[in-house]
């Protein structure tokens, strides 16, 4: 069967993008008000997300080794909870984390009145009564990202894809160099075309993603101007295809373009941004983490990987059709 | 499409590494040199043209520019310059005197001596720009500046967009488009040699040592050789017809 390859990446699409729109986050902390506390006591409102608050949870402000509990803990549903506390005067540190039961929230508020002296209220140690079941497989719930992180198997199997259609292109002009084979000009532009379907998909669920994440739809990033500078190159080869009449010549004019544009394109995207040391917002870029560091992990993996092979076999096959759609045009021509 | 595979593909060189041919290269760039003199008012028009670019920039800010302004202004000028001096590389030829170089010289020899002599007048042109640049513009960056490792970036740079810019003229010329096509081709393949060099010589109006730019020069040889290289290997299938 020699469309199995067509069947697979069908598949491995819909599994993966199914997953991706379906699965849960895990539950995480995201909210407690107020955020700013004082010593005496203090009632605190804590927000969860995808949690199902139960009836006892053991809430405790934390920072480094001290650790205050709560004095009463009210469960309004599922996702809300009031604790009450008092906090002691002058702890050694200000106390920055809320935790629930095993769901810790870093950073969560800002506690005043340092002192010297005492390290600790009494505290039991954390049990874990977070139910879990029917939320076995999860997504990270990381702050900033939260439901954005499903946008990693849609936007980053964009850019795959768009490198290896280009990647197909280059190859047939390097074929068109030595044959002249006007066949595989048409197949160096189709890919080239597709590829820029894909480029312009990247940079939509990137924007959308860096809109929700960043707070603006265009940042001066490495990976940004990469992108862009790839779409105007390729844009330009187009152009160069439109402006020369004869076939023959179109061909390798636009056979020696792609070479030379996708050579300088490599450097620019692996070897400027490592020279210049620019500052990215994406990771792995800049002195940020990469995304698989902190971020991914199996579960995320387990969907990632299907939908990057998913999308370029997608691609190829976009590649294939138009390839087979010009030949027919062509023949119908003459 | 009057023309099958067979009768073109038979023309097809395989691309071998011949050796430089320095007496032809020699030759093609003493008849640039002849081309140019004759042609003093072409030479004459890219010096008003940096001259201009200047004095407009000189009235549009009006007083004192930052540092990294002052940069970027000054690259963005030589970068205009860049495109406007290098059109006319390729285009200045017609079909007829292009047969009659193929039939004399190795191909790569010409694009060699192009790109070398595209590299000495874009050396002179920057010199001079700079030149213009700092008597309209102040002097007060240049301070602090390493004024060697600062001309040392504008030579570079010079080169560099000589390297990208020959080949990408061959190929405009070629496709019979002006100077419209060049540009559209040549600005994206021309940013990373900009934003290394403009990194570098920013870094040099800083004053910042020697081992830490050291790194920005090698980056910038390493592009230049890498360009030169390119069109040496693809220059000759785009010259044949």
């Amino acid at each position: 069967m020699k469309h199995w390859w067509k069947f697979l990446g069908i598949g491995l699409l819909l599994f993966a993008s199914i997953a991706a729109l379906r699965v849960p986050l895990a539950p995480a902390l995201v909210h407690v008000s107020p955020d700013r506390i004082a010593p005496g006591p203090v009632e605190l409102t804590i927000t969860g997300y995808n949690t199902r608050f139960g009836k006892e949870e053991s809430v405790y402000l934390k920072n480094d080794n001290q650790r205050v509990c709560a004095t009463s803990v009210t469960t309004l549903d599922g996702t809300h909870l009031s604790a009450r506390f008092d906090i002691p005067a002058g702890m050694k540190a200000n106390l920055t984390d809320i935790a629930v039961g095993r769901l810790i929230y870093n950073g969560a508020l800002f506690t005043e009145g340092l002192g010297a002296g005492i390290t600790s209220g009494s505290c039991g140690p954390s049990t874990n009564k977070i139910d879990m079941s029917g939320l076995a497989f999860v997504f990270p719930n990381r702050s900033i990202l939260y439901e954005s992180i499903r946008n990693l198997h849609f936007h980053v199997p964009m850019w795959f894809t768009m490198i290896v259609l280009m990647g197909i292109s280059v190859f047939q002009s390097i074929k068109v160099l030595g044959s002249n084979s006007l066949d595989r000009d048409l197949a160096a532009e189709m890919s080239v075309r597709i590829g820029l379907v894909f480029c312009v998909l990247g940079l939509i669920t990137g924007a959308l993603w860096a809109r929700a994440t960043w707070g603006a739809f265009w940042t001066n990033d490495v990976k940004l101007n990469g992108a862009a500078v790839t779409g105007l190159i390729y844009v330009a080869y187009l152009v160069l295809r439109g402006s020369v009449q004869d076939a023959h010549k179109r061909a390798r004019l636009a056979a020696i373009y792609n070479v030379f544009a996708f050579v300088l394109l490599v450097l620019f995207l692996f070897v400027v941004p490592r020279l210049n040391a620019i500052d990215s917002l994406h990771p792995g870029n800049g002195g940020n983490s990469g995304f698989s560091d902190l971020d991914m992990d199996n579960n995320l993996r387990s969907i990632f990987y299907p939908a990057v092979l998913g999308w370029i076999l997608l691609g190829c096959w976009m590649y294939d059709l138009r390839v087979r759609a010009a030949r027919l045009a062509n023949a119908l021509d003459r | 499409m009057l023309r099958g595979h067979a009768s073109t593909s038979g023309e097809a060189r395989p691309p071998t590494f011949a050796a430089v041919k320095p007496a032809e290269i020699a030759a093609l760039l003493r008849l640039e040199m002849a081309l140019d003199l004759r042609q003093r008012a072409a030479w004459a028009g890219m010096l008003l043209y940096v001259v201009s670019a200047v004095y407009v920039c000189y009235l549009a800010v009006k007083g004192g520019l930052g540092l990294a302004t002052w940069n970027a202004l000054f690259w963005i000028i030589l970068l205009f310059a860049a495109f406007n001096a290098l059109a006319r590389s390729f285009q200045r030829e017609d079909a007829g005197r292009q047969l009659y170089l193929y039939t004399l010289v190795d191909p790569r020899s010409v694009i060699l001596a192009r790109a070398i002599y595209n590299g000495a007048t874009m050396i002179v042109l920057s010199l001079l720009s700079l030149l213009v640049y700092s008597l309209l513009l102040g002097t007060e960056v240049l301070e602090e500046a390493d004024l060697l490792q600062f001309v040392l970036a504008v030579v570079l740079g010079g080169i560099g967009f000589a390297a990208v810019l020959t080949l990408i003229s061959a190929i405009a010329a070629r496709a019979g488009n002006g100077i419209g096509l060049m540009a559209i081709l040549g600005f994206p393949l021309v940013l990373p040699l900009l934003l290394t060099v403009m990194r570098a010589s920013k870094l040099a109006l800083d004053g910042v040592a020697w081992s830490i730019t050291s790194t920005y020069f090698g980056g910038l040889v390493l592009l230049d050789v890498i360009t030169v290289s390119l069109a040496w290997i693809l220059f000759p299938y785009l010259w044949r017809d």
